[in-house]
C-alpha cells in the first residue's frame, strides 16, 4: 500500500467549496442528509466532504447510525425524495448528482456507480434466478438480447469465482451459500463494469475465511478494473485489508480523516481510539478484555452540544476547551484531519503514552 | 414433485371421506335431536305410523348409521337403487342421494345450478382482481394521499356492507327505478349472452365489491411491505426505472399472497354464493342450497354441503401447487 502523506490530489482531504470544477473523480462536499420526522429533523449526514480517485479505496468507519449508508445512498441518489432533504455537492467525474435530474442519476445508477449491499439474502429479490437479476442489471444500460446478457453473467458468475457459472446462473438466491450469494451480489454491481463500486458492510454476515476471500476478490477486481471503491463499514479490520485511505464518521459528521497508515499509527480522536481499543486483533495475545466505547451513540435528532463525542469522551472536560459547548471543526494538519478541541500536541502525547501500550 | 402430488392427491381424499362422513353423522343426527323421522317427510301428512314405518324401512332409514353411510358411500362410487314405493328408482353414480320433493337425483340437480354459481363466481372474480389490485396498488402509490384515503375508506365500506344491503339497493336503482337493467329470469349464456350478463351484472359488481375491497387492503399492506425491501433497494440502485420497479420487482412480491387467498375464495364461491344468488333471484347452488334448508330436503343439503367442500378442498390442492410454482423458496416434498 503506498503512503499518501501528500494532501494534493488524493485522500479524503478535500475541503467543501474548493473548485468550481473539481479535479478528482470522486468529490462529496458538505453533504448534508436531514430527514424530517414527527419527532424532529434526522440528521443523519450532517457535512461530510471526501474525494476518492480513480484506483483507490476508501473506507468509511463508524458505528451503527453513524451515516456512513446514508452517505452512500446520497451518492447513489436513493434516498426518496420528498422524504428527505439533501443538500451539498456530489461531483462523479465532472458531474453534479445532487442538483441533476433524477432520470440523469437513474442513467449513472448501475452503470457508473453501482453497489454491493449488506446482506445478500435481503437484499437479492427471492422470487428471481441470480441470473435472471444480473441480466437485467446488465441489459438496463445496454442494448443487448437476452442471450448475450445471459453470457455476460455467466462471465461475471465465472469470474467473482462461482463454481459452474454456466449452471448456478439458473439457481435462486437462496440456492446459494450465504459467501455464493455475496459473490454473486458482486457480479450484479459488476454487470457494467462501474467506475465507482460502494461497498456497503460487504462482509459482516460472513464467517471469517469467507470475509478474507471476499475482501480478497474486491482487491482483485478493483486491480483489474481501476474502478474508485468507497467501503462502509463498521470493521477496522475491513478497513485495514483494503483501504488507502480512512475517514470516521460519529453522529453524521466526519472527526477523523487521513491515510490508512496515519489512522492506525498515529490517530489522533478519542473516538478512533475508542474504536480501535475495542477491536479483536490476532496478533496480540488475548491476555485483556476488549475496552467498548462507554455510552451509545447520540440521538441525531437532539445532538449534544459542542462535540457530539463529550458525553462519552474520557478526555473531555478540561480546564480552558470548549467541548461542551463548540463543535469543534475538522483541523488539517499535514497529512490528517482531526474533529477535537484538544490541543494537538497534548493529543500526540495522550496517545504515544496512554493509549497505545494499551492496544 | 410428483411423490408431493401424489401424497396431497391421497391426503385431499382421505380429507374429503372424512368431511362426508362428519356431514353424513350430522344430518343423520339432526332428525333424531329434533325429535323428527326423516321418513315422516317422505309421506303425506296423513301418513299412519304404519306407514312412516314402512317407508322408513324401504329407504333403509331404520338401519344404523354405520350401514347407511356405507349405502351412501356405495352410490358415490357405483350408484345405487332406491326402493320409494311403486317402482325403484335407479341413482347413477355419482349418487350424492335422491331428492324426493324434487323427485330427481341430488347429483344432476346440482349440474343444473353449477353453470350459474361458475357465471356468478368467475365474472366477479374478474372485476374484483381488477379492481382490488388496481386500487390497492394506486393506495400504495399514494400513501397518505387523498386519493389513498378516498379508496380506503371506500374499502372499509366494501367490507362492511353486507351484500342484501348493497345488492337490494342496487336493484333498487338500476332494475326497478331507472330500468337500465332488466328483471325477471336467468338466461344461459348459450341461449342470450347479451341478457345472460345484463342479469348477472348486478351480482358480479354486488360481490365483487365486497371481495375487492379484502383485496385493496391487502394489495396495499402488502406493497407498502415489499417497497421496503432491501432487495428493492436494490432493483433501484441497478438503475432500472422506477415503473420496472413496481411493476416487476414489487408486483412480483405481491402476487404470492394474492394467489392464495383468490384460490381459495374462488374455491369457496363455487360452492354456492347463498346471499347473493338469493337477493338476485340466481338459481345457483347457493339457491338450491337455501331452497333445500327450507322445504328440509335432507338430501339436497348434505348434497351441496359436499359439494361446497369438494371445492374448498380442490382449491386448497391447486393452491399448494401453485405456491410451488410461485415462490422458488417452496420446496415439494
Amino acid at each position: 500500500m503506498a503512503t499518501t502523506n501528500s494532501p494534493t490530489t488524493t485522500g479524503p482531504l478535500a475541503q467543501p467549496g474548493r473548485l468550481p470544477q473539481p479535479s478528482a473523480f470522486l468529490d462529496v462536499r458538505d453533504l448534508r442528509v436531514h430527514f424530517p420526522t414527527d419527532d424532529g429533523v434526522v440528521k443523519a449526514v450532517d457535512g461530510v466532504s471526501f474525494t476518492l480517485e480513480r484506483g483507490r479505496t476508501l473506507g468509511i468507519v463508524g458505528e451503527s447510525g453513524s451515516g456512513k449508508s446514508v452517505t452512500s445512498l446520497g451518492i447513489l441518489g436513493l434516498h426518496r425524495r420528498g422524504h428527505t432533504r439533501i443538500s451539498g455537492e456530489v461531483w462523479l467525474d465532472g458531474e453534479e448528482l445532487v442538483s441533476a435530474p433524477p432520470e440523469r442519476v437513474r442513467r449513472l445508477r448501475g452503470r457508473k456507480m453501482a453497489m454491493i449491499f449488506q446482506d445478500p439474502l435481503t437484499a437479492m429479490h427471492p422470487y428471481f434466478t441470480v441470473g435472471a437479476q444480473i441480466v437485467e442489471a446488465y441489459r438496463v444500460h445496454h442494448r443487448v438480447s437476452r442471450a448475450v446478457a445471459r453470457r455476460r453473467a455467466v462471465d461475471l458468475l465465472g469470474r467473482v469465482g462461482i463454481p459452474q457459472p454456466a449452471r448456478r446462473v439458473d439457481d435462486h438466491p437462496h440456492q446459494f451459500s450465504g459467501g455464493m450469494r455475496q459473490r454473486a451480489m458482486i457480479a450484479m454491481a459488476l454487470a457494467n463494469d462501474p467506475d465507482l463500486l460502494i461497498a456497503d458492510e460487504p462482509t459482516t454476515a460472513l464467517d471469517v475465511t469467507v470475509q478474507a476471500q471476499i475482501l480478497d476478490l474486491i482487491r482483485d477486481l478493483q486491480d483489474e478494473y481501476r474502478s474508485a471503491v468507497l467501503i462502509i463499514t463498521h470493521d477496522l479490520g475491513v478497513v485495514a485489508e483494503l483501504a488507502d485511505d480512512i475517514l470516521v464518521m460519529y453522529a453524521g459528521r466526519c472527526v477523523e480523516e487521513g491515510s490508512a497508515q496515519t489512522l492506525f499509527r498515529r490517530p489522533e480522536h478519542p473516538y478512533t481510539w475508542g474504536l480501535l481499543g475495542s477491536m479483536p486483533r490476532v496478533d496480540r495475545a488475548a491476555r485483556d478484555r476488549l475496552v467498548p466505547i462507554k455510552g451509545s451513540p447520540p440521538s441525531l435528532i437532539n445532538l449534544p452540544t459542542g462535540c457530539a463525542f463529550h458525553p462519552r469522551c474520557p478526555h473531555q472536560g478540561r480546564d480552558g476547551i470548549p467541548c461542551r459547548t463548540e463543535v469543534p471543526d475538522l483541523a488539517q494538519g499535514s497529512d490528517h484531519g482531526v474533529a477535537c478541541h484538544l490541543p494537538p500536541t497534548e493529543r500526540r502525547r495522550t496517545f504515544a503514552e496512554d493509549i497505545a501500550p494499551a492496544l | 414433485m410428483t411423490h408431493y402430488i401424489i401424497r396431497r392427491v391421497l391426503t385431499s381424499a382421505v380429507l374429503m371421506i372424512i368431511i362426508s362422513m362428519v356431514t353424513f353423522g350430522v344430518f343423520f343426527m339432526v332428525p333424531k335431536l329434533a325429535g323428527t323421522n326423516p321418513a315422516e317427510l317422505y309421506v303425506g301428512k296423513q301418513a299412519t305410523p304404519a306407514d312412516v314405518a314402512a317407508t322408513a324401512r324401504k329407504l333403509g332409514l331404520d338401519q344404523p348409521v354405520t350401514v347407511q353411510y356405507a349405502r351412501f358411500a356405495k352410490g358415490l362410487v357405483a350408484g345405487r337403487d332406491l326402493d320409494d314405493g311403486p317402482n325403484r328408482t335407479h341413482c347413477a353414480a355419482p349418487c350424492f342421494g335422491y331428492s324426493f320433493r324434487n323427485d330427481r337425483p341430488v347429483w344432476p340437480l346440482l349440474l343444473d345450478r353449477l353453470p350459474v354459481t361458475v357465471s356468478l363466481a368467475v365474472g366477479a372474480a374478474v372485476l374484483w382482481l381488477a379492481g382490488g389490485v388496481l386500487a390497492g396498488v394506486v393506495s400504495a402509490l399514494r400513501r397518505g394521499g387523498p386519493l389513498d384515503r378516498t379508496m380506503m375508506v371506500l374499502a372499509l365500506a366494501g367490507v362492511s356492507l353486507p351484500v342484501y344491503f348493497t345488492g337490494l339497493l342496487a336493484q333498487l336503482v338500476f332494475v326497478h327505478t331507472l330500468h337500465w337493467l332488466p328483471g325477471g329470469e336467468y338466461v344461459n349464456l348459450a341461449d342470450d349472452p347479451a341478457g345472460w350478463a345484463a342479469k348477472l351484472l348486478l351480482g358480479w359488481v354486488t360481490l365483487a365489491l365486497l371481495y375487492a375491497a379484502a383485496y385493496a387492503r391487502l394489495t396495499r399492506a402488502q406493497m407498502l411491505e415489499t417497497v421496503g425491501e432491501d432487495y428493492i433497494r436494490t432493483a433501484r440502485a441497478k438503475g432500472l426505472r422506477e415503473r420496472t420497479v413496481i411493476g416487476k420487482h414489487v408486483m412480483r412480491s405481491v402476487l404470492t399472497p394474492l394467489v392464495t387467498i383468490f384460490g381459495l375464495d374462488i374455491g369457496g364461491l363455487l360452492g354456492g354464493a347463498i346471499l347473493t344468488e338469493s337477493v338476485f333471484g340466481l338459481p345457483g347452488i347457493g339457491r338450491l342450497s337455501i331452497d333445500a334448508v327450507n322445504t328440509k330436503d335432507l338430501p339436497v343439503v348434505l348434497g351441496v354441503t359436499l359439494f361446497g367442500a369438494l371445492f374448498i378442498v380442490l382449491a386448497n390442492f391447486i393452491v399448494d401447487l401453485l405456491y410451488a410454482v410461485i415462490d422458488p423458496r417452496v420446496r415439494l416434498g
